[in-house]
């Protein structure tokens, strides 16, 4: 018996704000416990949340970059619970009326880039406040309130996913187009992005969702990788045996590479969600919305059919350019700069890349070679000022202390000769200085020529064109 | 009279009420006419009628993205029934 | 000169007196302290009386006078409800579970009450969390009515109003959410004001339901609770729902107060069985007064009247039960930990033992109506038949300009009389909750005392929200005729 997977991810992504979602504390980034918090982080008798416009706006921004409806009437719900990371024992979310609605990510069947075009679709996006931290010890735990009352975005996608590749490709997609927008650094590392999963099985040919199982708040994406394959086999395994999946919540451990239930009582919560009367709705006018639609940056996806089209660059090389906003500007400003497109790709691709992968070094933060001195080192490249060697030389030059390179190509006389009488000069030398190549070239050994012309380039300190020199050497030889 | 629907039991596991037999009884007996009482509002047709959530009907109140002083640690944690220099303490949480 | 008999002082006389220099702030405050001191014992109006802090407050305000500041609460004290939060004060809401907590902060209406000048000289009693209609609710004492010991001051904000009834606080703060200020101002014969929603800022004042409180002063007369309106009204950074609109003069609104061809609501569904014949005389004599002195008196009607009660104790009840979550033991207040030490019963019981009988009550009911199974049924039903209320105060305000009715059935009660009988408590709020559910602005003013045995009547006078103004001069008008 074959099973097909269904996979869900609920995504949780902190958003770029300045201070939390319903005070005026800063977002902590505090390592010092219970610095950054105040009355209402504490839920203290009479304290009262107040709503942060910028965390409205993020999330309508990734609403609007995601294709979702952006809801013209919005409200906050209270999620009651009773655990120590949430200070009143409630959390403010929204349930019945959320910010953005539908919506979905564009992926490839497999995961694969060779896949088909595949839409993962979204059920709605909406806003909430993260819980604090709890910390466990010997004989007691601990809280720190710093993180309580983070601003939170959850996507909630549908259970379109049917691996773990495709997972990763969802995630990675949602990543890229969520850091586009500026509206959270997705910082896997500090749990800026973290997501619980829901997987099921079932058997082909039926359309009926097996029973899920979720695995709950993991924060890098090898781990949602090797959580779901697990979780996979696990499932395929439990259905092979004639057995049944239990619907339950399971954690888990990356460190033995499994899940375990978590015996929680999930399922047996009440979370009597109702509409938070200390908040008031948010009805989203369009010109609201509009206004926000404008700060949005164009999405990865458009940008790389752009690139194509406009710039006729490989769609390989449009992807690659495209998948870092820094990268793609760098392109585009290479090219406004005068640079012709295809060398300007090549060269960002090639070279640049590797000087800054050489040395650890984020384009973003790239100060000596400019899209202005990069454009005009490839003109001189394209009017055959200076040949390919030099170019590279160059650009390692500019690259380590800056600089323009029409400057240094006059200032050091680096251009190349194409003059053919000061070509021929050399070739004359050449010739004279090394009888033997030269007999065995007329004898026939017409890969002498290549060394002849090798001898021109040293003559003339390699600013000959090595293309004249081939010429004036084949001239001369034949005169005899 | 006295309705059975409302299950103080179940309830008091919700919002963690610790009841002997005796006040369990107590609050069902007093709380059935209470449901009773409410359950008039069946008696009207509500269809077409929004909710009224709010104090009044007003909508987009939001706070501009400004930093605020927080309270300093020593106050935070001075109400606290047991804390440790840095952190609220409380029994250890078996997961 | 100490000893200034406070009996019958209002803060405007106090004021006049202060600006004339017959008294200072100082002398006064000591006169109020003592005044507590002699009188409570016998009231037990107040949880605790912050004589240093209030001689200290009065001191700094007689400096600001002489520094040449003149504000109509420069060195005014007042008598605070448990229920706010004053930066360095306990605040328990008369309750258990939040012994040891010190608050934090000010309040806002407490801050713009320090703003003008005005003293928080003592926390005055009330129904634990603001739940109940007698204040016999609060777990530390018993508050009697001045005006007749053996019965309650009415409630919440029982302490509230016996303070200023007792003579022994010239004006306080309580807060409304069904009744609370106008059921024991009229019970013990004060002028008690519900702003409309959003009018004070709930900031810091220690929520029951949150769609339906509302800051409120209890004074001797009409004027005093526009003075103190005027200091705490206005929007709040702090507090989303507490609506930016301008703040007029109230006082000045009360100047040459006249009912000439006003037009006057006369509910019908508020004049029933039920309601105390006495208490019907009293409030029909008011509104014949109104008449005589050319107010357009018609009978109007507010169909859904019958449902406000279920209404309300699904609404205030079920915001309750998440609003009192967060009195748990773990931040602050009672923490009380079971054998087996765990967080649960660190939960169980520090909210069984800290919680009197009838929070528990309503939480229970606020909880089971969220539950899941029950919300639509019962939660969500009640939010659309709070839209029917509030739709019958919209068409009786296209034709009138106020409403008047009782504002309970009965006058003060007896001690212990209903305490065993919670739905009969409940249905005692039936003239009160409507204009929280509506979002309304109300006062009850004296109207009189029973034949028998002199017990205060309040008349109940409404109008719509942020028409304060017009409550006031209505008031006023009514005030003088009474």
């Amino acid at each position: 018996m074959h099973y097909l997977v269904n996979i869900g991810l609920e995504t949780h992504v902190q958003l770029k704000t300045r201070t939390k979602m319903f005070c005026g504390c800063l977002l902590s980034t505090e390592t010092e416990p219970n610095t950054n918090v105040c009355p209402v982080c504490l839920g203290l008798p009479g304290a009262l949340p107040r709503a942060n416009k910028e965390a409205v706006k993020l999330v309508v921004m990734s609403g609007l970059m995601l294709g979702c409806e952006i809801a013209r009437h919005a409200e906050f719900a209270r999620k009651n619970y009773f655990y120590p990371d949430m200070s009143k024992n409630y959390q403010i979310s929204q349930s019945g009326a959320p910010l953005c609605l539908g919506g979905g990510v564009e992926i490839h069947e497999g995961g694969v880039p060779s896949g088909a075009p595949k839409r993962i679709r979204l059920d709605h996006i909406h806003l909430e406040e993260d819980a604090a931290k709890i910390n466990h010890y010997a004989r007691h735990s601990g809280v720190d309130y710093n993180r309580c009352g983070t601003p939170l975005m959850e996507i909630v996608g549908m259970p379109d996913l049917a691996s773990p590749d495709e997972a990763m490709e969802y995630l990675q997609r949602l990543r890229e187009i969520l850091v586009y927008a500026g509206v959270s650094d997705c910082n896997l590392e500090d749990g800026n992005m973290r997501s619980d999963v829901n997987v099921s099985l079932r058997p082909e040919g039926s359309d009926a969702l097996g029973t899920k199982v979720e695995i709950k708040n993991m924060n890098t994406f090898k781990g949602i990788h090797a959580a779901l394959e697990f979780e996979i086999a696990r499932q395929t395994a439990l259905l092979q045996a004639g057995g049944a999946v239990v619907q339950e919540t399971r954690r888990w451990d990356g460190d033995l590479g499994e899940t375990f239930s978590m015996r929680t009582k999930e399922n047996a919560h009440d979370y009597r969600y109702f509409p938070e009367p200390d908040l008031l709705p948010v009805d989203l006018t369009e010109e609201q919305v509009e206004a926000w639609r404008a700060l949005l940056p164009e999405a990865p996806e458009a940008k790389r059919e752009r690139f194509q089209s406009q710039f006729g660059i490989p769609a390989y090389d449009a992807g690659v350019l495209a998948a870092q906003k820094p990268l793609a500007d760098f392109f585009e400003a290479t090219v406004a700069a005068g640079a012709p497109a295809k060398p300007a790709a090549n060269w960002i691709m090639g070279d640049l890349l590797r000087l800054l992968g050489a040395a650890s070094l984020d384009i973003a933060d790239l100060r000596t070679v400019t899209p202005a001195s990069l454009a005009s080192l490839l003109k001189l490249v394209e009017a055959k000022t200076v040949n390919g060697p030099t170019a590279k030389e160059l650009l390692e030059e500019i690259f380590e202390k800056g600089g323009d390179p029409d400057a240094i190509v006059k200032e050091r006389g680096l251009a190349q000769v194409s003059d053919a009488g000061a070509v021929e000069a050399f070739a004359r030398q050449a010739i004279d200085a090394n009888p033997k190549p030269v007999a065995e070239f007329r004898a026939g050994k017409k890969a002498s020529l290549q060394f002849l012309v090798g001898q021109v380039m040293k003559l003339s300190k390699g600013k000959a064109n090595p293309k004249l020199a081939a010429e004036a050497l084949a001239k001369l030889l034949a005169e005899g | 009279m006295s309705d059975s629907s409302l299950d103080v039991a179940h309830v008091c596991a919700l919002a963690h009420f610790d009841l002997s037999p005796e006040e369990m009884a107590r609050f069902q007996r007093e709380l059935g006419p209470i449901v009773a009482y409410v359950n008039k509002l069946s008696e009207l047709d509500l269809t077409g009628i929004e909710p009224t959530q709010y104090g009044q009907p007003v909508a987009n109140v939001l706070r501009e993205d400004v930093i605020e002083p927080s309270l300093d640690r020593e106050t935070v944690l001075r109400n606290a029934p047991d804390a440790s220099e840095t952190e609220f303490r409380m029994p250890r949480i078996v997961e | 000169m100490a000893g200034i008999d406070i009996s019958s002082l209002s803060v405007a006389s106090a004021q006049d007196a202060l600006r004339r220099g017959d008294f200072t702030s100082v002398e006064l405050t000591q006169s109020v302290l003592d005044a507590i001191a002699a009188k409570d014992g016998a009231i037990g109006a107040y949880l605790t009386v912050d004589a240093e802090g209030a001689l200290a407050g009065a001191a700094e305000a007689d400096a600001r006078r002489r520094a040449g500041e003149d504000r109509d609460l420069l060195g005014i004290p007042v008598a605070m409800k448990d229920i706010f939060n004053v930066k360095g004060q306990p605040c328990t809401c008369a309750s258990r579970i939040l012994e040891g907590y010190v608050a934090p902060f000010d309040a806002t209406v407490v801050a713009r009450l320090r703003a003008e000048g005005a003293i928080p000289c003592g926390r005055v009693n009330m129904d634990e969390f603001a739940m109940g209609a007698s204040t016999e609710h609060s777990a530390f004492q018993v508050t009697r009515n001045p005006v007749a010991p053996d019965r309650v001051p009415g409630g919440s904000s029982g302490g509230s109003a016996a303070a200023v009834a007792g003579g022994i606080a010239l004006a306080s703060l309580g807060t409304d959410t069904g009744g609370s200020i106008r059921q024991p101002a009229s019970f013990c014969g004060c002028v008690g004001l519900k702003p409309s929603y959003g009018r004070v800022s709930r900031y810091g004042v220690t929520a029951f339901a949150s769609s339906l409180d509302q800051v409120g002063p209890i004074a001797r007369d009409v004027e005093d609770a526009a003075i103190l309106l005027q200091a705490i009204a206005g929007a709040d950074p702090h507090d989303q729902t507490c609506l930016d609109r301008p703040v007029p003069d109230y006082r000045a609104a009360l100047a040459g107060a006249s009912l000439e061809g006003l037009r006057i609501g006369v509910p019908k569904e508020y004049f029933v069985e039920g309601t105390d014949p006495q208490v019907m005389a009293l409030v029909r004599a008011a509104i014949e007064k109104a008449a005589a002195a050319g107010a357009r008196v018609e009978e109007i009607s507010l169909p859904h009247t019958e449902y406000a009660i279920a209404v309300y104790y699904i609404v205030a009840t079920a915001e309750a039960s998440a609003n009192l979550a967060r009195f748990d033991g773990v931040r602050y207040g009672r923490r009380e930990v079971g054998p087996d030490g765990s967080l649960q019963s660190l939960y169980d019981l520090s909210r069984t033992h800290g919680f009197g009988p009838e929070v528990k009550r309503r939480i229970l009911l606020g909880t089971w109506v969220l539950s899941s199974g029950y919300y639509d049924a019962y939660y969500n039903r009640a939010l659309k038949v709070r839209t029917l209320v509030r739709r019958d105060f919209e068409a009786a305000f296209a034709k009138v300009d106020a409403i008047l009715c009782p504002v309970a059935p009965t006058p003060a009660f007896k001690l212990d009389s209903t305490v065993n009988d919670p739905l009969q408590a409940y249905l005692c709020d039936a003239f009160t909750v409507p204009a929280n559910l509506a979002g309304l602005c109300g006062v009850s003013i004296p109207c009189g005392r029973t034949a028998d045995l002199g017990l205060p009547v309040g008349l109940q006078i409404l109008c719509p929200p942020f028409e304060e103004p017009r409550l006031l001069r209505i008031a006023r008008a009514m005030e003088t005729l009474l």
